[in-house]
């Protein structure tokens, strides 16, 4: 396991990096001085990294999560198309104003199956991010994502969308074409499509701009993926008129996979490799795969109508409330 | 130009710059509708009102008389649900439904106060229950089934008991076959039930797509401020979606828009007459011709 020279680190990953640069001088140290052997102690090492890894991942703040979820090396959309389907073609537009390129999506194979896939996508690096514009999307966007699901239930294919937005783009143009009007027909529409959807938080799921491409008969988390109503800083702005409790409004939402979970808002956790999706694509795709391929298997045994049926149950079915006898 | 509105203040619980807040006769009238029915068009004698946009002076008497709306600049007041549904309903007869249904603090929600601290605090200052309130009543001899949102009970907030009240109110609607229309006034979402919120937009979504399965007309009229969760999804899902002239509507809030964009933003952006411009409203409809534009229209749904 070498140590990848790009791989960026957050502050608390700091431990996994000095034992990195520790590898790198034994590794010196033995380039210098062939005649000693220094194996023992790199294996130690590599042995201290996967522990730090999982010790890292089972020790994880709210808020460490979070910032874990948007990990400049997270694998996003394309990296899980890539990883878990072949002969992925891209489709691109909305037919109508122009292709949104923080929304990706086209026809794949999961191992031999036809399955539209439709996600955020982040940009990989500095130019990139800005051309993927951090992955908040437009209307026109969500209108391409709608557009491919309709093609999708044309042909009878099943639906995968991955999500991971900080959130719709607030921007003017986004206002003038109708931002709300867009996510809110994909929300409606999707609850009535009659092929199987899942939906994966594969990172950040931020409000309505998550939402506008993630009512199915699944939603899936990924382990370090958070997702609710408005990102903890902004949260932290409106209800605590300040930007410094973003932890604590970490806190308070119970964003996390496991809370939604245990709440019944998600119907599964995808595990991640230890220490976060970024340390292993392949073993995150790996971890993925089965979940997505056993669901469609089952919501193909259901008819179209039952499926309907039991999406908006489901959906139905979520809040809470007191109910007092009057 | 009006001056800017920041309804985050109120989403979080707080007493905004809004106008209600701002006007401390609005909430003694609201008070004296809530309370008292024997004489609920009474106003305290000598109350006046001073109108934010164009500074016309009048009695608060004289202002209900003309519906809220100022008579020199057409300036719409926000109102609460108790007037729309005196200003609709035949006679002024309604019932209101599903007030049983309170909010509660699940998540154990804490900011700056508790969530619970809020809601009771929220209850005792406002004498409604939570920021919808069912309607059922007749309009020109026909039923509607009207959910009206309350912009005094934090913002107008989408939580748990608004997606609910909605829910009954579809069924109502199917049941006795009466139009639905949901009056929108809120900031954004219920932050305080964090997930729940944001899942109430797919709710109360399926349940619209079984009142138009059952061929029942959807209205949606925007009222002043429709903003976020609201705009995303049955705030803009309506067979018609109407609003009343003035009125800010849109996704994303002007503050975080500017922020965002790091430049003012234009006269009239996001307000009725641009939606209507930019195609996202059927019609924009005078509070005073409201009753009349809508007896028509279900005549011609039904005809
Ligand atoms: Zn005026």
């Amino acid at each position: 396991m070498p140590q990848d020279k790009n791989r960026q680190y957050l502050e608390f990953e700091k431990p996994i990096k000095d034992l990195f640069e520790e590898i790198e001088v034994q590794l010196h140290n033995a380039q210098k001085n062939p005649k000693i052997d220094y194996s023992v102690t790199i294996n130690q090492l590599q042995q201290s990294v996967l522990q730090k890894r999982t010790e890292i991942t089972q020790n994880l703040t709210p808020w460490q999560r979070v910032q874990l979820s948007r990990h400049p090396d997270r694998p996003y959309t394309l990296k899980y198309i890539d990883k878990v389907f072949t002969d992925f073609v891209e489709l691109y537009g909305d037919r109508n104003v122009k292709d949104d390129k923080a929304m990706v999506g086209g026809f794949a194979s999961l191992d031999g199956k036809t399955v539209m896939v439709v996600g955020h996508q982040k940009g990989i690096n500095t130019k990139m991010r800005q051309y993927r514009n951090f992955g908040m999307a437009n209307p026109e966007g969500y209108r391409k994502a709608l557009r491919l699901f309709r093609l999708a239930e044309k042909f009878n294919k099943p639906i995968v969308t991955f999500i991971d937005t900080p959130g719709a783009y607030p921007g003017m143009e986004a206002e003038e074409r109708g931002q709300g009007e867009a996510i809110a027909r994909n929300i409606y529409e999707m609850m009535r499509l009659k092929v199987p959807v899942i939906c994966v938080i594969i990172g950040e799921g931020a409000s309505g701009g998550a939402l506008g491409i993630g009512v199915g008969d699944r939603v899936f988390m990924m382990e370090n993926s958070w997702y609710t109503v408005i990102s903890p800083e902004n949260c932290s702005s409106i209800l605590w008129r300040s930007w410094d409790q973003k932890e604590k409004a970490a806190e308070q939402l119970k964003l996390t996979a496991g809370y939604m979970h245990e709440f019944g808002l998600i119907d599964g956790i995808v595990p991640e490799p230890a220490g976060g999706a970024h340390w292993d694509y392949q073993e995150s795709a790996n971890n993925l795969k089965p979940f997505l391929k056993n669901t469609i298997e089952y919501l193909e045994t259901l008819d179209p109508e039952t499926r309907i049926q039991q999406r908006i149950e489901k959906f139905n079915k979520m809040g809470f409330w007191d109910e007092t006898k009057s | 130009m009006r001056h800017e509105e920041d309804f985050e203040a109120n989403l979080a619980g707080e007493d905004g710059k809004s106008e209600e807040t701002k006007n401390s006769w609005f909430k003694r009238i609201k008070k004296g509708i809530l309370t008292s029915t024997a004489e609920k068009k009474e106003t305290p004698e000598g109350l006046w009102s001073k109108c934010p946009e164009c500074g016309y002076i009048c009695t608060v008497n004289d202002l209900r008389e003309q519906l809220f709306v100022c008579p020199k600049c057409n300036y719409h007041h926000r109102i609460g649900s108790s007037e729309y549904f005196e200003i609709l309903f035949d006679d002024s007869q309604y019932e209101v439904l599903f007030e049983e249904i309170r909010a509660k603090d699940f998540l154990g929600f804490t900011d700056l106060k508790s969530y619970q601290k809020r809601l009771e605090e929220t209850w005792k200052k406002t004498d409604i229950t939570d920021s919808i309130r069912v309607g059922k009543g007749k309009v020109k001899g026909e039923d509607l089934v009207v959910a009206c949102m309350d912009f005094e009970f934090i913002g107008g907030s989408l939580g748990s008991v608004m997606g609910e009240r909605i829910a009954r109110a579809v069924d109502l609607s199917i049941q006795i076959k009466a139009p639905l229309m949901i009056i929108c006034k809120s900031g954004g979402a219920r932050m305080m039930e964090s997930a729940f919120s944001l899942m109430q937009l797919a709710k109360v979504s399926g349940k619209l797509s079984q009142l138009s399965d059952a061929k029942i007309p959807y209205i949606s009229f925007l009222t002043d401020p429709s903003f976020g969760g609201i705009s995303a999804s049955f705030g803009m899902l309506g067979d018609l979606n109407i609003a009343e002239p003035g009125a800010l509507i849109g996704f994303a809030g002007p503050r975080v828009i500017k922020e965002t964009i790091k430049k003012d933003l234009p006269e009239g952006f996001q307000r009725s007459e641009f939606l209507l411009e930019h195609g996202f409203l059927d019609f924009i409809v005078q509070r005073k011709e409201l009753k009349d534009k809508l007896a028509t229209v279900f005549s011609l749904f039904k005809n």
